[in-house]
């Protein structure tokens, strides 16, 4: 121990132990686009084995085309129908993505005022948890009563399906702050309010992004269903039209748009993820494009 | 500092108390834990006075009551009995007019080093442009230059309890209280961290009151040591080895004085302590 150099205190010298290689700014945009397609090829390879399937099947005429229609076919009618499935696309667009921008400011919004307030807690949380096992499927029909034909019984529906993960993730982020961290900003003399902006919350990102994630496809569930119960316009509408004419092209178009959906709508939440939490997101080393 | 040679004075502030208010006043101060089964005496008539520029080691084994001890003096916990004045007030509530450094860094894993210590200025609403010439001035005090804007995450635990000090000592406290700061670092790294910390305090001037259990980084940092016994954590004896302020590192771990104290200190933990 008295071997240790007694000059050293005077100068600031440079940091002597164990320095970080980068000390910020990661791997470079070609080793990450080569990661991208290392995680991705995978998939896509099995989704082009699918799809060969179908292409196979519906060639060789191993199911009559009125049950699995050829990709040329969907292909076809949706080139054909553009104009129209469009339309109806941009309707379920609309409804999902308010649907889950409610979800997401209620529900985080509850989970404040359930990790705020003990009595909130305890006379509401049993509540949200009971009311998540009511089939929101079952509820449809009654807000298609109480609201009508048009989007706001299919946004209700949206929300209520998205509202749960959000709440649950937020109310999880919220409460795993480091207590060692609210007694620094006790000694800062700081509000609750900034502890709460510049402590509490970036500290819940993560974990409210992931259920913002599984809100957000939850959404698209949400205003489809609605659409089924009662409407004119959106592509549940155009499914239970499709069905009912037996027109299995117009069908399967209309379940890729819908799928097209959640996809997009997913990827846009996690580009959001990346830009509002990088210091997470740098952790896990890779590309989270992998869970698409 | 008038230094009385020898390891043990049972009342070193008292016997200087003539020339200097303490700013740090701990009286009969008890803390008891209870839960429903039973109850745990954390500190037991604990007093304790630090005067203005002192720098007071508070050793004992783990689980004394020492960080709690720690922690009333800033107001984070309350005590179950007895006083604590600081600067001369009572404490009832968590205390603003201080610098705290925490056992681990505290450091929020999304701000780099730079806008980790402005945080102390963000949240007392401190002057901007004044905040950052200090932040950066400390940067460099503490060796960090060129790490302004790497995360925590990206950085070893010296480093982190760098960033961790700087921010403690953004709004330049009167008293600083530390919370075993170099505990989870390896020792080569904790006796530059001493040596940093040693110098920090002659060039600031600052109050401080260290927590800690290793025995070289008690004698070495404090101008008093106040050892504390097992659960419930009482004060069995205040040491006063009366070395210079500024200590060359070496030459102080040789030095009578270091070694009568070290030997004293751990015999009084040692007594308490199952052999290691």
């Amino acid at each position: 121990m008295v071997t240790t150099q007694e000059a050293r205190p005077t100068a600031p010298s440079p940091p002597r132990s164990r320095p970080p290689a980068q000390p910020s700014g990661g791997p470079t945009a070609a080793s990450r686009a080569l990661s991208l397609l290392a995680e991705s090829w995978r998939p896509a390879a099995v989704l082009l084995a699918l799809f060969a399937v179908w292409w196979f099947v519906a060639w060789r005429e191993l199911v009559p085309a009125y049950l699995v229609p050829s990709p040329g076919a969907v292909a076809e009618t949706m080139a054909a129908d553009w104009p129209m499935l469009l339309e109806h696309t941009w309707v379920t667009t609309l409804e999902t993505i308010v649907g889950f921008v409610l979800a997401a400011v209620i529900g985080v919004a509850a989970a404040v005022l359930l990790v705020y307030s003990r009595t909130a807690e305890k006379s509401l949380y049993p509540l949200i948890l009971f009311a998540q096992v009511i089939p929101k499927i079952a509820i449809a029909p009654i807000l298609v009563v109480w609201f009508g034909f048009g989007m706001t019984p299919k946004i209700v529906l949206a929300v209520l399906i998205a509202f749960f993960p959000v709440v649950v993730s937020a109310v999880a982020g919220l409460r795993s702050v480091d207590p060692e961290l609210l007694e620094m900003s006790a000694t800062m003399g700081a509000s609750r309010w900034k502890t709460f902006r510049k402590i509490r919350f970036p500290g819940a990102l993560p974990q409210l992004m992931s259920g913002l994630k599984v809100a957000v496809t939850l959404a698209v569930v949400g205003a489809v269903v609605g659409e089924f119960v009662g409407a004119d316009r959106g592509l549940g509408y155009v499914l239970l039209l499709a069905s009912g004419n037996l027109d299995a092209p117009l069908l399967f178009a209309d379940l890729i748009l819908m799928s097209l959906i959640g996809v997009v709508l997913f990827v846009l939440v996690e580009v959001l993820e990346r830009l509002l939490i990088p210091w997470h997101a740098s952790r896990r080393g890779n590309l989270a494009l992998a869970t698409v | 500092m008038t230094a009385t040679t020898g390891p043990t004075t049972e009342h070193g502030a008292a016997a200087r108390a003539a020339d200097a208010e303490p700013i740090i006043e701990v009286s009969h101060l008890t803390r008891r834990f209870t839960s429903k089964r039973s109850e745990t005496v954390a500190l037991d008539d604990v007093s304790l006075a630090v005067l203005p520029g002192e720098f007071v080691t508070i050793a004992g084994p783990s689980g004394c009551g020492k960080s709690t001890l720690l922690k009333i003096i800033a107001g984070l916990t309350l005590a179950t009995e007895g006083d604590v004045r600081l600067y001369g007030r009572a404490v009832t509530g968590p205390q603003r007019e201080i610098g705290f450094a925490f056992q681990r860094s505290a450091l929020l894993e999304w701000r780099g080093v730079r806008r980790n210590i402005l945080l102390q200025a963000e949240m007392r609403g401190m002057d901007r442009r004044r905040a950052e010439e200090r932040a950066d001035h400390l940067i460099e005090l503490t060796g960090l230059t060129g790490f302004e804007k790497a995360l925590p995450h990206e950085l070893s635990g010296g480093m982190q309890q760098r960033v961790a000090l700087c921010r403690a000592l953004l709004h330049e406290p009167r008293v600083l209280l530390m919370d075993e700061p170099f505990g989870a670092l390896d020792a080569l790294t904790r006796e530059q961290m001493n040596i940093e910390m040693n110098r920090i305090w002659r060039e600031t001037g600052t109050t401080v009151v260290l927590v800690t259990h290793s025995v070289p980084e008690a004698v070495y940092l404090g101008s008093r040591i106040v050892v504390m016994s097992p659960r419930p954590g009482r004060i069995v004896e205040t040491l006063e080895p009366g070395l210079p302020e500024r200590r060359e590192y070496g030459p102080t771990l040789a030095d009578p004085r270091f070694t009568a104290a070290a030997e004293r200190l751990r015999d009084l933990l040692g007594a308490s302590h199952a052999p290691e």
